[in-house]
């Protein structure tokens, strides 16, 4: 203060020097600013929130094309993808297919094709969307909320409390994951919410080894220690000091969860353990199409069922692939702290 | 280091003891019924089935039946001693609590895993059964895995940055990313159905001979290992390439250069060796791994192994199969990572085992 007033008509100026003026920037501010300039990973964002967009409107696009996603068309079953069709009719190439194909859909256009039942597979891989999406966002948060609070409680408090926690997560841990979930789902059969349940239920173990091993580091930290000395209780000190430190590792572990969980629960339904029909999910719609892969057309000899193979496998692994790259990107950019954590 | 061994075999009871009761309690408490599922004949009469349940023991609480699983001892109230009880089972009335006891002699504890309600084999025939189709599948994915992925990891450090790198990386994203199932019906299809190059599953031609041909065996196997193969390409291919660039801007490497080491020794001498070492901690688990199967490979290429054994197990609700199988794989998660930390010590001096 005493130096500002000996010299304070310099350093008005310099104050007022819109050069120097810069916003103080915060960690977060930086991160942003990282992730701003790495394209792969806008790509795989703005991928990932038009699929969810698609999905969140599916009612809305469905009655646009004019049908729903369990209508059933038996005389129109395993009807090829239209879009090729539509193009060859829009350019002049191929005049008579698409208006057939048409004729035979009772005028809906089958954007990706329809499946055994003739059912429309753009519109079922919409809501199909919302289940799969919907259950691993849910269970990923479920994970995450369930990780942080047992990681946080066994890192912090040590001891016994954290021998405790350890030998219940080592035991879990031992049951390898993938039997754990055919064993419960096969015996339970689930529905959306208690799916969720279950895989939230039982994929918070490698989080919580996560947050665990950071609560290790922060609690020992100066400013946790100044915190206890001047009476913080332990709650507001993992509240203020412990979690907030352990976020970069949480955003960037919730990212790849999420893909994880999208392959976990589209296995399990393509087993047929998982969402029963006939709501559609990524996995179930596979699982359905597994049983045509050898069926062709009996005049032409053409394998019919290629669509309905190939399109829901490529969406999920579209999406699980932007998911992990998100998290890619997102450690990148949370990088000045994770450093310090691995 | 016996004695950190011996210790880490201790620990390894407590874990043990809580997958048998969190698996036990699951399976006991599931809905359905392994009962009604066997008998859907109409002439079964109700009580027919009443006595099957209590031969089986599932009529007694889930606490009972653990006891009876663990032990090979079921303890009933009253002094009636079943006539339908199997021939050697010896049965013992206490008359102060009112209770028989039975011990079948059998029991986890004595190492005997249980019968299977849906075949009626000992589990430890069962899984003794599937394991050879399991450790054929498994222990060629691996081979296959370490070749290909040790290499491409390896070369990509060594060339940083260039086209090859590159092409590594994306493969080890979309490696992880491509669901197994999926990657299985698409290699299926192309293969199997449009070039009928390769079987579209199960692990040998059907033949009235049945004789051993080792052309048709390595045809079958091909897909399913690359398949399998391909999650631990992904893996490896990231994991030593990391390691290596870590090793590589280490002080002895840098001496090593210095000294005027030839760049191939540099790489496969002094870089090599070390990025290597982190790799025992993954080798532990993958070994056992193995064991355990693959159950969504096995599901789709037909394949005779534990993985698909285990899945229909569970939805047969053949409950000691299902146990039998947990309890098996659970062993030898505990066993691999045991061995990785093993292996860690014996590879890296600086690391003690304490």
């Amino acid at each position: 203060m005493t130096v500002a007033h000996a010299d304070s008509s310099a350093l008005s100026t310099l104050a007022a020097d819109p050069q120097l003026q810069r916003k103080p920037r915060t960690f977060w501010s930086m991160a942003l600013q990282s992730l701003r300039r790495d394209p792969v990973t806008l790509v795989a964002i703005g991928f990932l929130i038009t699929l969810a967009a698609l999905s969140l409107v599916a009612p809305a696009v469905a009655a646009g094309i004019g049908v729903g996603p369990n209508d059933t068309n038996l005389e129109n079953a395993f009807q090829q993808p239209y879009w090729g069709p539509y193009i060859q009719w829009r350019t002049g190439q191929d005049p008579t297919t698409a208006p057939l194909m048409l004729g035979k859909s009772g005028g809906v256009p089958h954007w990706l094709g329809t499946d055994q039942l003739g059912r429309d597979q753009f519109v079922r891989l919409l809501y199909g969307g919302r289940v799969s999406l919907g259950i691993a966002f849910a269970a990923a948060a479920l994970t995450l909320i369930l990780g942080m609070t047992v990681g946080t409680v066994a890192g912090f408090f040590g001891g016994v409390v954290d021998d405790l926690i350890m030998w219940f997560v080592n035991t879990l841990s031992s049951i390898p994951g993938i039997y754990l979930l055919i064993i419960v789902t096969a015996m339970f059969k689930p529905n959306p919410v208690t799916l969720t349940l279950y895989l939230g239920l039982l994929g918070w173990i490698g989080t919580a080894r996560l947050i665990r091993g950071n609560a290790f580091k922060v609690r020992a930290l100066d400013f946790v220690l100044a915190a206890r000395s001047v009476g913080t209780r332990n709650v507001r000190i993992m509240l203020q000091h412990v979690i907030p430190n352990s976020l970069p590792i949480i955003i960037v572990n919730a990212a790849i969860d999420i893909g994880n969980l999208i392959l976990i629960e589209s296995a399990l339904s393509f087993l047929g353990l998982g969402i029963q029909p006939p709501t559609a999910t990524w996995g179930s719609m596979l699982n359905r199409s597994n049983n045509f892969i050898f069926l062709r057309d009996p005049e032409t000899g053409v394998t019919l069922a290629l669509h309905l193979l190939s399109v829901p496998g490529l969406l999920i692994t579209l999406t699980v692939l932007s998911l992990y790259l998100i998290g890619d990107g997102l450690r990148d950019a949370l990088d000045p702290m994770m450093k310090n954590i691995r | 280091m016996s004695r950190y061994v011996i210790r880490r075999l201790l620990q390894a009871i407590p874990t043990l003891a809580g997958v048998s009761l969190i698996a036990f309690a699951l399976v006991y408490n599931s809905p359905g019924d392994p009962i009604l599922i066997r008998t859907f004949n109409p002439d079964i009469t109700q009580e027919s089935r009443e006595i099957l349940r209590r031969q089986l023991g599932l009529d007694q609480h889930w606490a009972l039946q653990y006891i009876s699983w663990l032990t090979g001892v079921t303890l009933r109230s009253g002094a009636e001693v079943e006539e339908f009880e199997r021939t050697d089972t010896s049965c013992t009335y206490v008359a102060w609590l009112d209770t028989t006891s039975c011990d079948n002699g059998g029991g986890i504890l004595r190492g005997n895993l249980g019968t299977s309600i849906a075949t009626n084999q000992p589990v430890w025939e069962r899984i003794v059964e599937r394991m050879p189709a399991t450790l054929e599948l498994g222990v060629s994915a691996l081979l296959v895995a370490l070749l290909v992925g040790l290499p491409l990891g390896v070369l990509s450090a060594v060339r940083q940055g260039s086209l090859f790198d590159n092409l590594v990386r994306v493969l080890a994203v979309v490696g992880n990313a491509l669901p197994s199932f999926w990657f299985g019906l698409m290699l299926i299809y192309f293969f199997g159905v449009i070039l009928g190059w390769l079987p579209t599953g199960g692990r040998r031609t059907v033949s009235l001979t049945n004789e051993f041909d080792l052309i048709d065996r390595v045809r079958h196997l091909i897909l399913p290992t690359f398949v399998l193969a391909l999650g631990g390409i992904a893996l490896l291919s990231r994991f030593m390439r990391t390691e290596t660039l870590e090793v590589i801007r280490t002080d002895y490497i840098r001496m090593a250069k210095a000294k005027g080491v030839a760049a191939r020794n540099v790489w496969f001498i002094h870089a090599l060796g070390n990025a290597l070492i982190p790799l025992m901690t993954t080798l532990g688990p993958a070994i056992f791994g193995v064991l355990s199967g693959a159950v969504i490979i096995e599901t789709i290429f037909s394949w005779p192994g534990m993985g698909r054994m285990t899945f229909s197990a569970a939805v047969q609700r053949d409950y000691p199969t299902v146990l039998g199988a947990v309890m098996f794989f659970s062993l030898l998660t505990i066993l691999g990572n045991l061995l990785s930390d093993i292996l860690y010590g014996v590879v890296d001096p600086r690391v003690r085992l304490s």
